[in-house]
């Protein structure tokens, strides 16, 4: 698996030399969903508290390139974004991570629109604009940006997935009393994790922001950016570690031809794709590929 | 001298009193029983003691150190360690895995991944579960997820280990295994409080029997002065 | 003093609507278990239904509740039958089941909003009905927010007395309590699980209809609505129906304080409540 990865890695580093252009900016933004769909599982996968939050993280990396992005160097302006939002992850994980999971997933739903609102009251009433122009930065800059996030981001998925942290958030996940009980501080677990996991979507949205020249509330914080990483993650199935990075892969390639093809009614395709996933795949595409596997090369595991 | 030592423990839900005014104690090395009907607060008492309740009045100390209203990780790390009346494991992780996060997030220090596993394996021998290889826990029998959190609790080093009804559900000659596997947590030096209500099981484990009623303590005593108590026969026949 | 009334009446006609889709989210949430995100959606087609049947069919909104309601609840029923059904069936667990039915949810979202664009197109809507200046201990209110509150208030009790007083209420409150005993108690759990959604529907329904009498409708209004709508269900403690009234009508009169001071921060402002109440009383004001 780990030299499939490098394989494609080193592909996808070679892209922007073979095909300039329009696909560098296409491939980016599946990078970019990648990314949020990986990081969303390093939390929400494992401990099965599901955060809506993503669009709230992306959004603050986005604002933070909108205002720092003229005065200081790329690079720090991605790293503040990943830590402005991670410092948001923070304080949300302290009031509601001691809470049970249904209203950690309503407080973060409402985060988004939350910060929308009060973005916009701001602009309003003290600037007095609405949006702001982000500087410029030439497409395979950012496209290397967003490679490097993504690869920083998959590491991290895959070391804390190998670390006793990576087991205890699984028993987190299973049965979270059991957890305590075996030692584990699970609240300071769950809140670091969660402010780790959104260091990479703030970084993804400070770069992507870049992109989009000009960014107002309404753009950098779309509930969009939260649900389809979730949708992203449950297509491609979180039992395996490749499960989120095919399924961010596939929905956000098919995303883009559906917008292109099908503009006014891709949102409906999505739903129903959705819906199907749910439905008819379980585990989602990795169940799909697991099962050929096991097909393939036959035998079960005897019950103890 | 006392390794767990409670002062007028109590917890009320609403305006229903669970738990009120218990005094209780068990001495180093001591293997103490907890009884009472259904609905007296046995259980809700190992959650005060456990850290996963608070009460709200009374003092808790392990060790001599106060651990009222501590959380439950903390507890487990300064000695105590505990099994569910539902059998609680970790459904989806291998069987030696469910055992190793006890010793690497149980313990007061670091341990190093390969003495988990080192201690995992020595645990899972001591319960008599090394035939299970990586299994995921939820495969396995009623009997044999009992003796997997029984291993874990074990891995967090504790000195009282809190059982609760570690026989319900079992048939005979895992009942009897059970037992055997009590009187060997024992030698290891381990203090034991334990709820059950198989009552053959708890009159020759037990050194001293503590019964709860309405969530008061009723009686207090050595096996054979439980089974002759006036007070206790009643509570069990009457009503 | 005037404008105080001014405030607290304004919050009492805000507050109706508000116990009303919190109501019905807390049917969907506290019994069937679904945390529907598409609540708002519900919302929104009641509301572009009596734009289309007022303006163009000249139906009173009046008449357009007792044809919405009725078609949300189908809808609702349906869609329990169709879609949550069959995932609380394959669910391991109802932990698995809240999160898969939460997704679905998403999708409902997706595919309701996209259908509505292509019938109504991205236009606010908007009608005059009732903008009579009605004089109330002093301050001015219009008729349709009277008659809005009316309406909410009326659908309320009579929801109420029907889970208070009737054999399927009381099926209800079981299936709330404890979906697996009900359903060996005789209960035809999937029935009542499938009319809860659909009442709950039918609730979001009918406030889509009432909203559409005092403010413009469009496509993409649902969303502020399901967030109001959970934050007033996590205030009044999750599943309880008596306390969505009430945290309904406290978010109400918070809202027109602070929308009389500052219109740009109402949602500000419930979302700050929502932090607070986490803080103070994790588990709402009716939770145990």
């Amino acid at each position: 698996m780990p030299g499939l990865f490098l394989i494609v890695l080193l592909l996808l580093a070679a892209l922007p030399v073979y095909r300039p252009g329009y696909k560098v900016i296409l491939v980016s933004s599946i990078l970019m969903y990648v990314i949020l769909t990986v990081s969303w599982v390093i939390f929400s996968g494992t401990t099965g508290y599901l955060s809506l939050a993503p669009a709230a993280f992306f959004g603050v990396g986005m604002y933070t390139a909108a205002v720092l992005g003229m005065a200081l160097p790329l690079p720090v302006v991605v790293v503040l974004g990943g830590l402005a939002s991670s410092c948001l992850a923070f304080l949300v994980g302290a009031v509601t991570l001691r809470l049970r999971g249904i209203y950690f997933a309503i407080f973060t739903f409402g985060l988004v629109e939350f910060i929308k609102n009060l973005l916009l009251w701001w602009e309003i009433e003290r600037t007095g604009t609405r949006g702001r122009f982000v500087v410029l930065v030439d497409n395979n800059t950012i496209y290397y940006v967003m490679l490097a996030i993504l690869v920083m981001t998959v590491l991290t998925a895959y070391f804390i997935r190998r670390s006793r942290y990576g087991l205890a958030l699984q028993s987190i996940g299973e049965d979270e009393e059991a957890a305590v009980h075996a030692g584990i501080n699970v609240t300071a677990l769950k809140i670091v994790t969660f402010a780790i996991s959104a260091v990479f979507m703030g970084a993804a949205g400070a770069i992507w922001a870049t992109q989009l020249t000009y960014i107002d509330p309404y753009i950098a914080f779309n509930l969009n950016y939260s649900f389809m990483p979730v949708l992203m993650a449950i297509f491609g199935g979180i039992g395996q570690p490749y499960g989120p990075i095919l399924g961010a892969a596939v929905v956000a390639y098919l995303r883009e031809i559906l917008i292109t093809e099908f503009p006014y009614q891709y949102m409906l395709l999505l739903g129903i794709i959705l819906l199907v996933a749910i439905l008819f795949l379980p585990n989602g595409l990795v169940g799909l590929v697991e099962r050929a596997r096991r097909r393939a090369f036959g035998g079960q595991r005897a019950n103890t | 001298m006392p390794i767990l030592e409670g002062e007028g423990v109590t917890k009320h839900f609403g305006g229903l009193a669970a738990v009120s005014s218990v005094d209780f104690k068990v001495d180093e090395g001591e293997v103490v029983g907890l009884i009472g009907p259904n609905g007296a607060g046995k259980t809700t008492l190992f959650n005060l003691i456990s850290g996963a309740l608070a009460p709200q009045e009374g003092t808790i100390r392990l060790n001599g150190q106060d651990i009222t209203g501590s959380s439950p990780h903390k507890i487990c790390r300064m000695g105590l360690a505990r099994t569910f009346q539902s059998v609680k494991v970790f459904p989806n992780i291998p069987v030696p895995a469910n055992v190793m996060l006890g010793s690497l997030f149980g313990t007061p220090n670091r341990v190093s991944s390969a003495d988990a596993a080192g201690e995992t394996a020595e645990l899972l021998e001591f319960v008599g579960l090394t035939a299970v290889g990586a299994t995921p826990a939820k495969d396995l029998t009623l009997a044999n997820q009992k003796r997997v959190e029984v291993a874990r609790a074990l891995a967090t080093k504790p000195e009282l280990l809190l059982l609760d009804e570690l026989m319900a559900g079992l048939n005979h000659t895992e009942i009897a295994e059970a037992l055997e596997l009590v009187a060997r947590i024992r030698e290891r030096g381990i203090s034991i409080l334990m709820i059950e209500h198989i009552m053959k099981a708890i009159m020759s484990a037990c050194d001293r029997i503590m019964v709860l009623h309405h969530g008061e303590k009723i009686a207090e005593g050595t096996p054979q002065e439980i089974a002759a108590s006036k007070k206790v026969i009643e509570v069990y026949l009457g009503e | 003093m005037v404008t105080l009334l001014n405030m607290v009446i304004g919050g009492l006609l805000l507050g109706g609507l508000y116990a009303l889709i919190a109501m019905g989210l807390t049917l969907q949430y506290g019994v069937a278990r679904v945390l529907n995100i598409s609540h708002g959606e519900f919302i929104m087609l009641g509301g572009m239904t009596t734009w289309t049947l007022y303006t163009v069919f000249g139906i009173n909104p009046l008449v357009c509740l007792a044809i919405c309601g009725p078609i949300a609840f189908v809808l609702g029923f349906g869609i329990h039958r169709v879609l949550f059904r069959r995932l609380q069936a394959s669910a391991p667990s109802q932990g698995a089941f809240e999160s898969s039915s939460m997704l679905a949810s998403f999708g409902l979202l997706f595919i309701i909003q996209n259908l509505a664009s292509i019938a109504w197109g991205t236009e606010i809507r908007a009608y005059t009905y009732l903008a009579i200046p009605v004089h109330l201990a002093g301050a001015v209110f219009q008729a349709n927010r009277l008659v809005a509150l009316g309406c909410a208030v009326a659908i309320g009790v009579a929801f109420y007395i029907f889970v208070a007083r009737t054999r399927m209420g009381k099926a209800i409150r079981a299936a709330a309590q404890d979906p697996a005993t009900a359903g060996l108690m005789g209960v035809n759990i999937n029935s009542v699980l499938a009319l809860c959604f659909g009442l709950g529907a039918a609730m979001a329904g009918a406030a889509g209809v009432l909203i559409s009498m005092i403010y413009p409708v469009h496509v993409v209004m649902g969303m502020p609505y399901t967030v109001i709508a959970m934050i007033v269900v996590a205030l009044g403690g999750l599943g309880s129906i008596p306390g969505s009234f009430i945290g309904g009508f406290v978010l109400g009169l918070v809202g027109s304080i602070v929308a009389y001071m500052d219109p740009g921060l109402s949602l500000v402002a419930y979302y700050g409540i929502f932090i607070l109440l986490l803080l103070v009383r994790p588990t709402g004001i009716m939770g145990r």
